[in-house]
């Protein structure tokens, strides 16, 4: 068995490929680094495909906290394990979108999956999953739910500041002159969504673009996205495993190669 | 003997001869001047003006992490965030006029040409103005041709006359043409062994480390026209010609495994954790933009050939030019991939860095991350994020080596 570990700043993910080369299993517990999280998608991980961390032969670890795992026997960046991890499950797909907690980034890849560019967000939490978390907090739900309120929505509210601190109180003056949340829900996705259309257009995109990471099941970003792009927008198959899944078969891919 | 220091010894007198000298000469009542970093200062020297460059200064307070202070201080004056940083620290030193990294005169002059920004243009009028003393301006368009036009080069030619004129009005002094003459030879060979001396990281492994060549810029910048400053660098050109001979690399320890261009100016205050990030992966920088900006190369007395090394400095011409320099580089030193520094306070490097990257990307199929930083102003870089845009940069070129070897590339 191999051992892909994405540890996000939000979340925990972890894969498990096998031999033959096969996902046989995946874990998300939303809880991120400097928790209990890794260890809790771990120990559900191996009881559920019946295994003992003794069988495991290689671990890869990436994410934003994978410089401070140190039970891993290699760290490769997410821009690869993304990378890998879409070329795996949707292997014509040449672009990928992953709006991350901390960093959103857009990957094009070659034929062969190998990353030949990429760009991720400015030092700046515009255009992030943390953008998205602060708009649900002042909207009084999850970020979960942020998705079902947009869905709802007659128009879009703009939301003109690209700081998400300022984003914040404009939304708040907005709700209070009488927008509905809805509205502004779905104006927040679609800041978010011009933002990552943006980088898109530094990468350059060509067909249709993938989305992984947690914010692939939001549907109306997916819609929103799609419109900025004026092209198709697919969420990954277990969107959130992703950078696991990539982690996973590199751990296969490098075992192989040392021995 | 003169010849016993080691060029790194010699550098680090010379540095501290440089300010230590500017200081004493303000004490014996001369004339300093503040001037810009690719300016014609062979008149400064030829009317022996003691001269300093505040960018200079800057990046020194900057890597010294003492930056902060003045940046508060300039914000505090009402300027913005935006600006360039040397800008700020600089503004804020001409009021507290002390830092405990280095400490450079008040000027009685400021000396500018705008052949490297429009910021210096305002940032030096600002200077003249508050300081009440002359301000010498060379105006230099931005060159929107490949070539330099030539009427940009008598415009150039017809402000070095004229400035020739201010600084004798200035001094009270008559101009020497034959120190002129002399100063101008001085000059042009010091940028010739700083070129041949950066020149030698094409040799694989790298005798040079580019972080080593953000240090003695220090002297082209700051003493182009002094005996002193050719010495240094034909003896830094001559120990690196050594290392070549004795196949030794960039470092003491380690293997230069990827080379790299960085382009931009260094993350002054993030030094040591931006040089050990490379190094840590084997990653050794064997150039940047910064040995052509500086072959300020010309015949002797040939007051054409100078205006012209001065209006096409590389920072002035158009983005043909280059995109077309940097592919050159990619090919002359063999490289396998390249750092963009989008520094927040330049925004002629930054505003062109994007489609430069991309041109070169699709010209030699070479990979490139682009990192957030600045110069001197510490809050806009993180270290994580520089990490992993590294990390991913040695994934990129390991991929790419794997290929080459296979015949796939
Ligand atoms: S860093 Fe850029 S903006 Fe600042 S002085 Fe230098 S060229 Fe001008």
């Amino acid at each position: 068995m191999y051992l892909g570990i994405d540890i996000g700043s939000s979340s925990s993910k972890a894969a498990l490929l096998n031999e033959e080369g096969t996902i046989a299993g995946t874990q998300v517990v939303n809880l991120g680094t400097g928790t209990q999280g890794i260890q809790t998608a771990l120990d559900e991980l191996y009881e559920r495909a019946g295994i003992s961390p003794g069988q495991v032969l290689y671990t890869v670890v990436t994410g934003y906290g994978r410089l401070l795992y140190t039970e891993a026997d290699k760290q490769i960046t997410e821009i690869t394990c993304h990378a890998k991890g879409i070329h795996y499950l949707m292997p014509d797909v040449r672009t990928v979108v992953d709006i991350g907690g901390q960093d959103s980034k857009v990957i094009r890849m070659d034929s062969g999956g190998t990353v030949q560019n990429f760009v991720m967000n400015e030092k700046c939490a515009a255009g992030t999953g943390r953008f998205l978390e602060v708009m649900a907090r002042v909207l009084g739900c999850s970020i979960g739910d942020l998705s079902c309120l947009a869905a709802q929505a007659t128009q879009d509210v703009a939301i003109s500041s690209v700081c998400t601190v300022f984003a914040e109180s404009e939304v708040i003056s907005q709700l209070s002159q009488g927008q509905h949340p809805n509205d502004v829900a779905r104006g927040a996705l679609r800041a978010v969504a011009k933002r990552v259309a943006g980088l898109c257009g530094r990468v350059g995109v060509e067909d249709s673009v993938a989305m992984s990471g947690g914010v692939a099941l939001n549907q109306t970003m997916v819609e929103v996205l799609s419109q900025e792009l004026g092209r198709p927008v697919v969420p990954a198959p277990d969107s959130q495993a992703v950078g696991a899944i990539g982690a996973a078969l590199l751990a296969r891919e490098q075992y192989r190669k040392t021995r | 003997m003169e010849n016993t220091l080691t060029s790194k010894q010699l550098l680090a007198k010379l540095q501290s001869e440089h300010y230590a000298g500017a200081m004493q000469a303000k004490k014996e009542g001369k004339l300093v001047a503040w001037a810009t970093s690719i300016c014609p200062q062979e008149l400064l020297e030829t009317l022996d003006i003691d001269v300093v460059y505040p960018e200079n200064h800057a990046a020194a307070i900057g890597a010294r992490k003492d930056a902060p202070q003045f940046i508060a201080n300039a914000e505090a004056k009402g300027y913005s965030t935006d600006i360039c940083s040397y800008a700020r620290v600089n503004m804020g030193y001409a009021d507290i006029q002390f830092s405990e990294a280095e400490n450079i005169p008040m000027p009685d002059l400021i000396f500018c040409c705008s052949n490297i920004c429009n910021t210096v243009i305002k940032w030096y009028e600002n200077l003249a103005k508050t300081l009440h003393i002359p301000l010498v301006m060379f105006d230099m368009p931005f060159n929107h041709t490949f070539d330099v036009p030539e009427h940009s080069i008598r415009y150039m030619r017809g402000q070095i006359e004229y400035a020739i004129q201010q600084l004798v009005d200035i001094t009270g002094k008559k101009f020497d043409y034959d120190k002129f003459s002399e100063v101008m030879k001085v000059s042009s060979e010091s940028a010739l062994w700083w070129r041949r001396a950066t020149d030698l990281g094409r040799n694989h492994p790298s005798p040079l480390n580019g972080f080593d060549m953000f240090n003695y810029m220090a002297m082209i910048v700051c003493a182009r026209g002094k005996e002193s400053t050719r010495d240094l660098f034909k003896l830094w050109h001559d120990e690196m010609a050594e290392k070549v001979r004795l196949g030794k690399g960039p470092w003491k320890e380690g293997e230069e495994k990827y080379r790299i261009m960085w382009d931009g100016i260094a993350c002054w205050p993030h030094l040591s954790v931006t040089y050990k990030t490379l190094k840590k992966y084997g990653i050794n920088m064997v150039t940047s933009t910064y040995p052509e900006s500086w072959t300020i190369v010309y015949e002797q007395n040939d007051l054409d050939g100078m205006a012209r090394a001065y209006s096409a400095n590389y920072a002035n011409r158009n983005l043909d030019y280059g995109t077309g320099n940097v592919i050159k580089l990619v090919r002359d030193f063999d490289l396998d991939g390249i750092v963009y520094h989008s520094n927040r306070s330049c925004k002629l490097m930054d505003f062109r860095q994007y489609e430069v990257q991309r041109r070169i990307e699709g010209a030699t199929g070479v990979p490139s991350v682009v990192f957030d930083g600045d110069q001197t102003d510490p809050r806009i870089f993180s270290q994580a994020q520089y990490e992993t845009r590294i990390q991913a940069l040695v994934e990129m070129m390991e991929e790419n080596k794997i290929k080459k070897q296979r015949g796939d590339l």
